[in-house]
């Protein structure tokens, strides 16, 4: 049995396969993340790049031609004339990575933190745990605002735009850590006062490799859970903060950035600049949030 | 008992000398305060002498303690952006955000508790799915499309509600109030449904929950033999029972209220303490940051501390569990 036959036989992929809503989530997912990633590719046009941007065709509605260039949009400009459907493939791009790359970042503080936690114990664990309870007491997309402001403060003006996105993962991930390390710190508990823990550590295995090769696989089935929801939720942290107009810089907009812009619109009648970003958005956050309910019944065994 | 209330008052001070802490070090090692004062003309001198005048010579504690110490007399300094003091700032502007959250929060508890206690009872009713279905699609809305899709419902295609601002305003001492006039109380209705939605589902759930792990709990079973009638079983026993942990959270939650303010008063533009907040974040006006800081911290301090004690106070098991705990 090859190995691709023994994923598809696993119980991950049976319940995946019986799962309608699973499977589309998944598709609408994976669908939104390709557009994303091969935007260049894809973009019918540069949004980007002044030189192809044209004022006249600004507000032209969806899949009509331009009153005065003829031009056809399929999801209409913008006020500058950039083609919406270009820009919301550049900024799912830029939703994506700064989202992705913010949970990666908490989960490897969270897992770090939480392995240092439940396997040394004593004060290490009591301050780890005693931090992460007064955060978790406050929302954490004010810790995030908290931290962004802060670290908007230390950087020196003309390098803000450029190190945004940066801070902005940064901010997210630090809000965003202690979901991570509560789960693997009580799972390490758990696994260190095992039989396989005690032989590991009767026939001398370091400590280091007993933590990371033996106790950090056993933990991993949540952590993976805990990563998707927080996908769906990093995913709407920055497109909120991007909305409050404190996210990424206006020269790389994000799905919130975007929506920010279309809000200015509402009433004058250009409902497309608004209705397209925010749907993309939706549609990313449920679909990734229904994986992220899938998966943790799929890996609960309770459930079975 | 005394014990416990000492200890959680103690670690309410730790927190707060924590975030005096992040204040502070905002306050005074973000950017030079003297060159932020003076200007580029200023003589080394002069630099010295304002230095000095201002004690940033001081040691560390010192100057850390008189931070302190003027924060707790409300003295934050005065705002960069605005060159008002910060404290006349946040004052003026947190009656529009403590009325905000005052209305989205009654809104939230009334209409979660009721929704949760309907779905309950009627478990697989019509009205009881589309409620659920509904809750689920309101917690995976972002809080500021939610707010654009009600402004674009009720202020752009009916009309009839005021999507931005308090509308008139009347001022009672420091107070200025936006209850007692229509165009006031018209302008707090889609803001106070915005803020609250997302607790409502959060206590609607909770309740539920709740609800139905008592209604299938012995006493129950045993009041329904006695022969009472339905609604004094629902009401009189099972809600009475519900309610310990959904006061518990709906409290907390108060704190969150508070917090997640920032967002709708972007978006309806409402002059309270959170837009402020996000105007400092993006001109980076530390000192409106730091106080800011201060007050939202003291105010999830107190509600925590004020939740733990009723909470101890009205359910005997904890205590036992604590004395328990220590044996």
């Amino acid at each position: 049995m090859n190995r691709f036959a023994r994923i598809w036989d696993s119980d991950v992929a049976w319940s995946f396969r019986h799962s309608p809503v699973a499977m589309a989530a998944a598709f609408m997912a994976l669908l939104i993340v390709l557009a994303a990633a091969l935007a260049p590719l894809i973009a019918p046009y540069d949004p980007f790049n002044p030189a192809t941007l044209n004022l006249m065709d600004g507000f032209t509605p969806p899949m009509e031609p331009n009153m005065i260039s003829g031009n056809v949009y399929w999801l209409g400009t913008d006020n500058q004339g950039r083609d919406i459907f270009s820009t919301i493939l550049y900024g799912a791009r830029i939703s994506i990575f700064v989202g992705f790359s913010a949970v990666v970042f908490a989960m490897v503080l969270g897992i770090g933190l939480g392995l240092t936690a439940g396997w040394r114990g004593g004060w290490v664990d009591s301050a780890l745990m005693r931090i992460a309870d007064i955060q978790l007491s406050f929302p954490s997309i004010l810790i995030a605002l908290l931290i962004f402001g802060i670290a908007r403060g230390l950087i020196p003006p003309s390098m803000r735009e450029d190190l945004a996105i940066w801070v902005l993962i940064v901010s997210i991930g630090l809000a965003d850590w202690v979901q991570f390390a509560r789960v693997v710190r009580g799972a390490t508990l758990v696994e260190k006062n095992k039989e396989y823990i005690q032989a590991a550590r009767v026939i001398g295995v370091r400590p280091v490799r007993m933590v990371l090769g033996h106790i950090l696989p056993n933990v991993m089935g949540p952590v993976l859970v805990i990563a998707t929801i927080s996908l769906a939720l990093a995913i709407i942290a920055e497109a909120t903060l991007s909305f409050l107009g404190v996210g990424v810089p206006p020269t790389q907009p994000s799905l919130g950035t975007l929506i920010r812009i279309g809000q200015g619109f509402l009433f004058s009648g250009e409902w497309w600049i608004l209705l397209f970003p925010s749907i993309t958005l939706l549609a990313l956050a449920l679909s990734v949030n229904l994986l992220g309910d899938w998966l943790r019944d799929a890996l609960n065994p309770k459930l079975r | 008992m005394i014990a416990y209330i000492l200890r959680r008052l103690f670690q309410s001070i730790v927190v707060m000398l924590v975030v005096g802490l992040v204040s502070f070090s905002l306050f005074r090692y973000v950017g030079d305060p003297v060159a932020t004062m003076m200007g580029q003309e200023a003589s080394v001198a002069d630099r010295a002498e304002l230095r000095e005048r201002l004690g940033l010579d001081d040691p560390f504690f010192v100057q850390f303690a008189n931070y302190l110490g003027r924060a707790a007399s409300g003295n934050f300094g005065i705002s960069y952006r605005l060159q008002q003091p910060v404290m006349e700032l946040i004052l003026s502007r947190l009656p529009a955000t403590l009325e905000l959250a005052f209305v989205s929060g009654i809104l939230a508890f009334v209409v979660g508790v009721s929704f949760g206690v309907y779905t309950a009872l009627n478990r697989s009713g019509m009205l009881s799915s589309s409620i659920m279905t509904l809750s689920l699609i309101g917690v995976s809305l972002p809080t500021f499309l939610i707010g654009i899709l009600l402004i674009w419902l009720f202020a752009v295609e009916l009309r009839w509600l005021p999507s931005f601002g308090r509308g008139e305003t009347v001022r009672l001492g420091y107070w200025t109030t936006g209850f007692l006039t229509p165009s006031g109380r018209a302008s707090l209705i889609l803001p106070a449904i915005t803020l609250g939605l997302y607790q409502m589902t959060l206590i609607m759930r909770l309740v539920r929950a709740e609800m139905l792990e008592v209604l299938r709990s012995d006493y129950i079973k045993f009041a329904r033999a006695r022969g009472l009638s339905n609604r004094a079983i629902h009401f009189g026993h099972a809600l009475k029972n519900t309610m310990v942990p959904v006061v518990t959270i709906a409290g907390l939650q108060l704190g969150s209220i508070i917090a997640f303010a920032i967002i709708t008063e972007t978006v309806f533009q409402w002059p309270g303490v959170g837009a402020l907040f996000i105007n400092s974040v993006q001109f980076v006006d530390i000192p409106v940051m730091a106080a800011y800081l201060m007050l939202i911290a003291l105010i999830f301090v107190v509600i925590n501390l004020v939740v733990d004690l009723l909470y101890y106070a009205i359910d005997p098991r904890l205590r036992i569990e604590q004395s328990g705990a220590r044996h």
